[in-house]
């Protein structure tokens, strides 16, 4: 048995082991992904063993090195254990900004000394983090952010306000975009800085979106002190950080669907507009738009498969997160509309215990913000334009 | 397995490009078509195949072949589908190769794979009726006949029909159309008396006959398979040769892809190079993203025929059907491009978009490959 064979079997029977039957369940709601952090609550007991027992593995984050807390997998083996786990349904143990977007940016950009304090803490669930990018004057427009960090002898002083702050009501620190050179072009004057979110002068307010939920906030900073060793990288040049962590980001938003992890579309349509004597959804066209959906997903896995393998391979193209990105978001709008049609009136739904408060509906409206977040699909289209097929003036 | 090409595959796609780019580019079929050549490909270039191990690819080495997969076989089928190059490869080398490696007795492997893998055997797999794909509607019916068998029927869209020294015919022994029961393969002297056969020019210009079978007597040998239970094996041939064509198709839609966004970068409109314009920055790129999942889909279902092609069918539904809206779509953004250039017979992107509808259509086109997505998904 091949190196990879052993560690595939080991694994297996670790999982079979240790994942609790209750995580091998899809995730239906907030409260069954556990985010960490310093006020947090496991929502049942399975949740909390399961996220221990994977945390001790350094399986919170496989890839990670062993002494920042990862489990220091290569590719080949990191594979193979999110084979397994796709195999018997497990939940991911720990979602987390940190271990999307912050912990990559970090192993690339950090400091030995800001690897050593941030990366174990994420992998062990200890901080959640928020991401300070959007302002009201910078969306698409990302490098034309003005919240100011002045310097003031160690620290610099920081004020502005960010908008679209995932979870910034729940989250311990932040990583944030802001200008220390108001002088420069706009991409050189910025850098990438981290803080707590309990600082003085930091106030969030929750925004209230159209899903009548409100995963976004407003943040404010009102002179705001930060020690200049909180800088990731270099003065004014937090935009390559900022860039480099945009692509983990967008990998991470290309995989909303959670491709596998639901339900599949035609067994959740069956429940509602039922099938005929062959077996077949009663509803030619919802069962052809499926069909076609289902194709879609299917070869959006695959191509999310290769770009792992190909940059394994060191052949891969780092604007390749921004394609799948693109694709990955106006999957999941399309899957959220064959859910709404599937389910007709009943997932117009809004307040019932019986409609879980609308959860579907309420799904399907943020869903929206996928092709938004992160950077719309339109500008996704752009960078595939400009960096990967070469055109010109993009 | 990684979704990648390793270092062997990689000197294989090397080694087919250089010859297929250098002795058969797309004037090479042109040429052909001018012509109204009789074969339809150029028999010398066949004889480099064999040489080249490609005739043989998937033959196994104890019968004269390379005894490579479908992930290799995709590899010349995408090069093939770059140049257009016009060759038995899909009709002998994958189709009538795989059916009688899987299904042949062993004097039917050993006194034909070698022919094959020599070049000096085409072979055509004759199993559709109707306008569309729909192999378990197989009618062409096979009577026991003293010994053996009488068939009778008719044949079309048969890939290499006017050329082959042989046919595979899917016939029905027993049952009705529609029943999976009681299909069987025949592999059967294209010269039997009362084969009558028809080249059919099509839009492509790639190679296809009807084939009418009238009270053709063949022998009780001449199955392939088991009697009445050839489903199973009819399964595993298409789906190869549908993993195949779906990487032709990714072929396709690479090709007219890289002439449409090199094309951006040459013509000017207005004063600039017309891939300054967003509306078709935007549409190159999402093009582009479709046929990255195309390529990933495709390679994936061949890697999965490789491993057990009982269970690769999912995965090549999903190859097949996403491979042809991706290269419909490939070869109108192509011409749509290429503006009333991409109207032009002169002008090589229209042979592409013929060549990707007939691939469509070759095995099952996406719809019927969704709708196979969709049982097999039980919906």
């Amino acid at each position: 048995m091949s190196d990879l064979e052993t560690f595939r079997s080991e694994t297996r029977a670790w999982l079979e082991a240790n994942c609790p039957p209750e995580m091998r369940k899809p995730v239906a709601g907030d409260e069954d992904v556990f985010w960490g952090g310093r006020n947090t609550k496991f929502a049942s007991e399975p949740q909390r063993v399961w996220f221990e027992r994977m945390r001790d593995k350094g399986w919170t984050v496989p890839d990670w090195p062993t002494e920042y807390g990862g489990g220091g997998l290569d590719g080949a083996q990191h594979k193979v254990l999110r084979e397994e786990m796709a195999r018997i349904s497990a939940r991911p143990p720990l979602s987390s900004f940190g271990i999307w977007m912050l912990g990559p940016a970090l192993l690339k950009y950090g400091t030995e000394a800001q690897k050593k304090e941030y990366l174990p803490q994420i992998a062990a669930g200890k901080i959640r983090w928020c991401q300070g990018y959007s302002e009201p004057n910078a969306g698409s427009d990302l490098a034309s952010i003005q919240t100011r960090a002045e310097s003031d002898g160690d620290h610099y002083v920081i004020n502005g306000q960010k908008i679209w702050t995932s979870y910034a009501n729940y989250a311990d620190w932040i990583f944030c975009l802001v200008r220390t050179d108001p002088q420069a072009k706009k991409h050189d004057g910025i850098s990438f800085i981290l803080f707590d979110m309990a600082s003085t002068g930091v106030t969030t307010k929750p925004i209230l979106l159209i899903s009548g939920k409100s995963p976004f906030c407003e943040t404010f900073f009102d002179n705001v002190r930060v020690p200049k060793s909180h800088v990731v990288g270099t003065v004014n040049r937090g935009w390559d950080v900022a860039k480099y962590l945009l692509q983990h980001e967008r990998a991470m938003i290309s995989d909303l669907g959670g491709r596998g992890a639901s339900r599949p579309l035609g067994q959740v349509a069956a429940d509602s507009v039922g099938q005929d004597q062959q077996g077949r959804l009663d509803d030619p066209m919802l069962r052809g738009q499926i069909a076609t959906f289902d194709v879609d997903e299917a070869a959006m896995a695959c191509a999310a498969e290769r770009a792992v393998d190909l940059a394994k391979a060191g052949q891969g193209h780092p604007a390749f997160s921004s394609a799948m990105k693109y694709y990955g978001t106006e999957l999941n709008k399309r899957r959220y509309e064959i859910l709404m049609s599937a389910g007709g009136v009943d997932a117009l739904e809004w307040e019932s215990a019986r409609s879980q408060d609308g959860a579907r509906a309420r799904a399907w409206l943020r869903t929206k913000a996928n092709s938004i977040e992160g950077g719309t699909s339109e500008v996704m289209l752009g960078i595939v334009a400009k960096r990967i097929l070469d055109l010109p003036g993009a | 397995m990684a979704l990648v090409l390793n270092e062997e595959q990689s000197m294989l796609r090397d080694s087919a490009r250089g010859f297929i780019s250098d002795k058969a580019p797309v004037a090479h079929f042109r040429k052909l078509r001018d012509d109204k050549d009789a074969t339809g490909f150029s028999r010398d270039h066949w004889k480099t195949f064999a040489d080249m191990g490609f005739a043989g690819l998937l033959v196994p080495e104890d019968h004269g072949g390379s005894g490579l997969g479908c992930v290799e076989a995709g590899i010349i089928m995408e090069e093939i589908g770059r140049t257009l190059m016009p060759s038995p490869f899909l009709s002998t080398a994958v189709l009538a190769a795989s059916a009688l490696n899987r299904g042949g007795s062993a004097g039917q492997k050993a006194e034909y794979l070698p022919k094959i893998a020599e070049g000096r055997l085409i072979a055509a797999l004759a199993i559709d009726e109707g306008a569309k794909h729909r192999p378990l509607h197989t009618a062409l019916k096979a009577a026991r006949a003293g010994n053996g068998f009488k068939l009778s029927g008719n044949k079309a869209f048969v890939v290499d029909g006017h050329v082959a020294d042989r046919l595979i015919v899917a016939a029905r022994s027993a049952g009705a159309p529609g029943e999976r029961e009681g299909l069987t393969l025949f592999w059967v002297d294209a010269k039997t008396k009362g084969i009558a056969i028809e080249r059919t020019a099509m839009l492509d210009a790639h190679n296809a006959a009807r084939i009418t079978f009238d009270n053709v007597e063949i022998d009780a040998d001449s199955v392939l398979g088991e009697l009445d239970q050839g489903g199973a094996l009819l399964d595993a041939v298409l789906n190869i040769g549908r993993g195949a064509v779906s990487a032709e198709l990714v072929g396709v839609s690479e090709e007219v892809f890289g002439r449409t966004v090199s094309y951006l970068k040459e013509r000017k409109q207005f004063g600039k190079l017309i891939g300054e314009f967003q509306a078709l920055q935007h549409r190159a790129a999402h093009l582009y993203v479709e046929i990255e999942l195309a390529r990933a889909a495709v390679m994936k279902a061949l890697q999965k025929l490789d491993e057990n092609v009982e269970t690769a069918a999912p995965a090549v539904a999903v190859a097949k059907a996403k491979a042809g809206t991706t290269a419909t779509l490939a070869v109108q953004e192509g011409v749509q491009m290429h503006g009333g250039m991409g109207m032009t017979d002169q002008f090589d992107i229209g042979f592409f978009m013929k060549r990707a509808r007939v691939c469509q259509e070759l095995f099952g086109d996406s719809n019927f490959h969704a709708d196979q997505l969709a049982r097999l998904k039980q919906y």
